[in-house]
């Protein structure tokens, strides 16, 4: 019991955090909001697998992945082919020219399922792909970039080359992808509604739960010894190699671990919105998730979600009234995070918040605070 | 030669060129078990290279280098590990972020894979091993310090303590003393002649009267070449060695 | 490839290879700049592209003001036109440098970051000053036309001149890189960056200027672009990734890899858009750039050093 509180929450600390985080989504979001501003939390919350990931990815293992919507798409797209399968049964589809198959394969004269499909008729291997697909895909782009010893800027662009090849190519491939619209009208999961507002509810809480368990994955992660080898990675990277370890492995298994994340909350995004497009895959949404993390705090797994969630209700509130303003917003934040609060919301609570409880605890007078600046002046 | 079981290092023409520069040119160096040799030379002769090589940082373009009757040119940085040989690098390579003790932890040698990692236990063995080592490097009481807070003499042994708790067969220590005060001094080269039993050393080391007591067989290099090999009076006498090193 | 004789395909090459060309100049003028200030500071400008843009608005802003004011200017315009563009990009560059770049030193995925933050809310600024639609420049009459070589191949007069400014801009580099003392600076500066503190390089005032000569490159870039497509808020963001594999695959730091990978891949790239769809091709010349990468990490020409 008491490793798995200091293993898997990761201490009073992080206990506390994990309980703190799980009553504000599992609990407060529920009451505080309607169903509608719910889904609207979850789908952000959904983002949020990808930020976790990212401060596996760079915060832990110090190179920064531009091309995490990839993975995410890639979860996104395994659920959502299955799910347009199922939507495509023979009776709605009677009016094609080729019943049977999705709309959009049927608008780009495909006269029968391409055979990469055809697996995505089963729910289990659609899972399976979903997690298992993006983790190869990591894999391969790993091993080949970190046994080169492929790192810093070079490894971004290059994730960010990776993201925009596969935006053109899930664009250009309308009959196999359904295009730039992606795959739409998903309905039903093994019969079950997903659009109905008990469906919508029952998604929420398995989205929030796989959520704080990926977060426990990661902490067992950090404080194990693998989580202090990449702090002495990110030191003395020379150093490590020459204590017998093989470097390139252990990033290439940050980076699939961050990639499977990922593309979990894809997954989740696909059941409760009802739709993947290539959106969700390219530069701009890859880089918005490392923007996600950056205002979390880059090395904050529970940050991560508060700056997913800060970031999204500012996006959404601001592109409502001003859309304009949003975007100058948004690359003030960009260059606020990284120029002002390294560390982001949880730096500014681990400096300014916890210290000030810990005064107000230990009711030390705030005078002294005060007299400080003045007794420098002089 | 390398069938000699009393050879533990056998280094055979070994050349490096850097686009046409050769740091190392056509050398060879036999080290024997239990030995403590030291490297010298002049600035740029090559010595650090010559570790580099051994320890798969820098590749050869010429040459092998064979450790136990392993080639080691081949072989990726953490198979030489693996294999038997610690490096100690010129500047103090330590994990400043980490205490002293999981800079030993991560050191020793088990649970080198990702799923070693994950599974990772500190048993008391290990523990055992890390206080032991500790002690060696007059780290004891420093079990909980940052890394980083440690002197500059106090890094140097931590890396050495590093090293010796994967117990190596070939230890390298490129400059263990510099920057180290007299005390310092002392403590380490009783420190190296202890650590030298059961292990073959090769030290890099430009402090002369440091080399008078730890060394066994002293090599020259200059110019990424042989110059001289024999005992420190013997060399210190010889006057090619004279002529470009002890002499100006 | 069925469907194409001989004398047919010959002509595909050489027409595919002269719009090629212009692709290559515009990516060589971005990759020079972008490769300088890499090369120089390790960082990685995200906004690069809209120092182009910024060099693509003023020559449609100029254009305007020519046509405006002084109409029988016009044919003579687009020379001015460049080095406003220069100019304008320069300065951005420099103050931009002064605010930001400056603070993130060391901190290359940093930079990165705040100098895409910068690209949003330059693309905002763009649209906000010359609206969100594209727009086009009024060519003078010199540039318009094509030269016809033989029956078949046509060459557009615009991609010779864009290839002219290009070698012009290229050489003015190499000269001042290569050639005179504040390159000599610049080139020290690069190499041992507290060295040449210590001997009285002005390193701050080196990293700014450099910093602010590579936006002004990609301003000229930008006044290439618009002989070849037209301009909107977003079309620097759209070479900024292609721009950085053409800096990675020449090696960062060398000249005359820069020259000759933005060369191969632009005309790679235009070749297989014929053969393939647009979408393919790039896709495809993506795709090899970045296998390519991965088997030689350091380039086509790295430097050597001893380590």
């Amino acid at each position: 019991m008491k490793s798995f509180y200091e293993n898997w929450l990761g201490g009073r600390d992080g206990a506390v955090g994990m309980l703190v985080l799980a009553v504000v989504i599992m609990v407060a979001f529920p009451l505080m909001f309607d169903i509608f501003r719910l889904n609207l939390i979850g789908k952000y919350l959904t983002y949020a697998f990808a930020a976790v990931g990212l401060v596996m990815v760079w915060g832990y293992g110090g190179v920064l992945s531009l091309g995490q919507g990839v993975f995410f798409g890639l979860g996104g797209y395994c659920i959502a082919m299955f799910l347009k399968l199922e939507a495509s049964d023979l009776v709605s589809t009677q009016h094609q020219t080729t019943p049977g198959i999705p709309d959009f394969m049927d608008w780009n004269q495909l006269t029968a399922l391409p055979a990469f499909w055809q697996p995505f008729h089963s729910l289990t291997f659609a899972i399976i792909a979903a997690l298992v697909l993006p983790a190869l895909f990591a894999w391969v782009i790993g091993v080949a970039m970190f046994k080169r010893r492929v790192s810093g800027v070079y490894f971004s662009i290059i994730t960010q080359a990776v993201a925009a090849i596969l935006t053109i190519l899930v664009v250009g491939q309308q009959g196999y992808t359904g295009g730039i619209n992606g795959i739409t009208d998903l309905k039903t999961l093994h019969g079950w509604n997903i659009n109905t507002t008990s469906a919508k509810y029952v998604l929420y809480y398995v989205n929030a739960v796989l959520l704080l368990l990926a977060i426990m994955v990661c902490r067992f992660v950090l404080t194990s010894k693998l989580g202090r080898l990449l702090l002495a990675l990110r030191d003395k990277e020379d150093r490590v190699r020459f204590s017998g370890y093989d470097v390139a492995s252990f990033k290439i298994f940050i980076f699939c671990l961050g990639a499977v994340i990922s593309a979990i909350g894809g997954a989740m995004f696909t059941l409760q919105v009802g739709f993947m497009s290539p959106s969700f895959v390219g530069i701009v949404p890859s880089i918005e998730m490392v923007i996600f993390a950056a205002i979390g705090g880059r090395t904050s797994l529970i940050g991560a979600v508060y700056g997913t969630l800060l970031v999204n209700a500012g996006k959404t509130a601001f592109s409502e009234s001003f859309p304009q303003l949003w975007l100058l917003l948004m690359g003030g934040l960009f260059i606020g995070v990284v120029m002002l609060f390294p560390n982001g919301v949880a730096g500014l609570y681990d400096g300014w918040f916890k210290p000030l409880v810990a005064r107000w605890k230990s009711r030390r007078p705030v005078m002294v605070r005060v007299a400080d600046p003045l007794a420098k002046s002089e | 030669m390398s069938l000699d079981k009393s050879i533990v290092l056998a280094i055979e023409d070994l050349t490096v060129s850097f686009d046409g520069f050769k740091a190392v040119d056509s050398l060879n160096l036999y080290v024997e078990r239990n030995e403590l040799r030291v490297i010298i030379g002049p600035n740029g002769a090559g010595k650090t290279t010559v570790l580099d090589l051994i320890c798969g940082k820098t590749r050869s373009t010429t040459g092998s280098i064979r450790f136990k009757d392993i080639e080691l040119t081949r072989l990726p940085e953490y198979r030489i590990v693996q294999a038997g040989v610690g490096r100690k690098f010129q500047t103090p390579s330590i994990y400043e972020n980490l205490s002293v003790y999981e800079n030993l932890e991560l050191s020793y040698p088990a649970g080198r894979g990702v799923m070693g990692c994950l599974t990772f236990k500190r048993t008391e063995t290990i523990r055992e091993r890390i206080r032991e080592i500790a002690s060696m490097i007059f780290l004891d009481d420093q079990m909980e310090t940052m890394a980083g807070l440690l002197s500059h003499g106090q890094k140097q042994w931590l890396e050495i303590g590093m090293l010796l708790i994967q117990d190596p067969e070939l230890l390298m220590l490129d400059e263990p003393v510099a920057g180290m005060s007299v005390s310092e001094r002392e403590k380490t080269a009783e420190l190296l002649n202890r650590i030298s039993a059961g292990r073959s050393v090769i030290v890099i080391e430009h402090d002369m009267e440091f080399v008078k007591r730890i060394a066994h067989k002293v090599t020259v290099l200059h110019q990424g070449k042989l110059l001289a090999e024999g005992n420190m009076e013997s060399v210190q006498h010889n006057p090619k060695v004279v002529e470009v090193y002890l002499g100006h | 490839m069925g469907g194409y004789s001989l004398s047919d395909l010959w002509s595909i090459v050489v027409m595919q290879g002269f719009s090629g060309l212009s692709l290559f100049s515009v990516l060589l003028l971005m990759a020079l700049g972008l490769a300088i200030i890499f090369g120089q500071m390790g960082v990685i400008n995200m906004a690069h592209g809209e120092f182009m843009t910024i060099g693509a608005y003023m020559i449609y802003f100029c254009s305007r003001i020519v046509a405006k004011y002084m109409p029988g200017f016009m044919p003579y315009y687009f020379v001015f036109a460049i080095v406003v563009a220069f100019v304008v990009a320069f300065a951005v560059g420099y103050f931009v440098e002064f605010l930001l770049i400056r603070h993130l030193y060391k901190r290359p995925l940093d930079t990165l970051l705040a100098t895409w933050g910068l690209s949003l809310i330059m693309q905002q600024v763009f649209r906000s000053l010359f609206g969100a639609r594209e727009v086009s420049p009024q060519l003078p009459d010199w540039l318009m036309g094509a030269w016809k070589a033989t029956d078949t191949i046509d060459i557009p007069l615009n991609g010779l001149f864009v290839m002219a400014l290009s070698i012009l801009v290229t050489s003015g580099v190499f000269l001042f890189l290569y050639r005179s003392s504040w390159g000599l600076k610049v080139r020290a500066t690069t190499q041992n960056r507290v060295m040449a503190g210590a001997v009285g390089i002005n390193t701050r005032l080196v990293d700014r200027l450099t910093f602010a000569l590579g936006c002004g490159i990609a301003g000229v870039a930008g006044a290439a672009f618009t002989t070849i497509g037209s301009t909107g808020p977003t079309s620097g963001s759209l070479y900024i990734v292609d721009t950085f594999l053409v800096v990675a695959f020449g090696g960062a730091g060398s000249l005359l890899g820069t020259i000759f990978s933005a060369f191969s891949i632009a005309q790679v790239q235009s070749l297989l858009t014929f053969f393939l769809t647009n979408a393919m091709g790039k896709v495809t010349t993506l795709l090899a750039v970045i296998v390519i990468l991965m088997l030689r990490p350091e380039g086509l020409r790295p430097n050597k050093v001893r380590k």
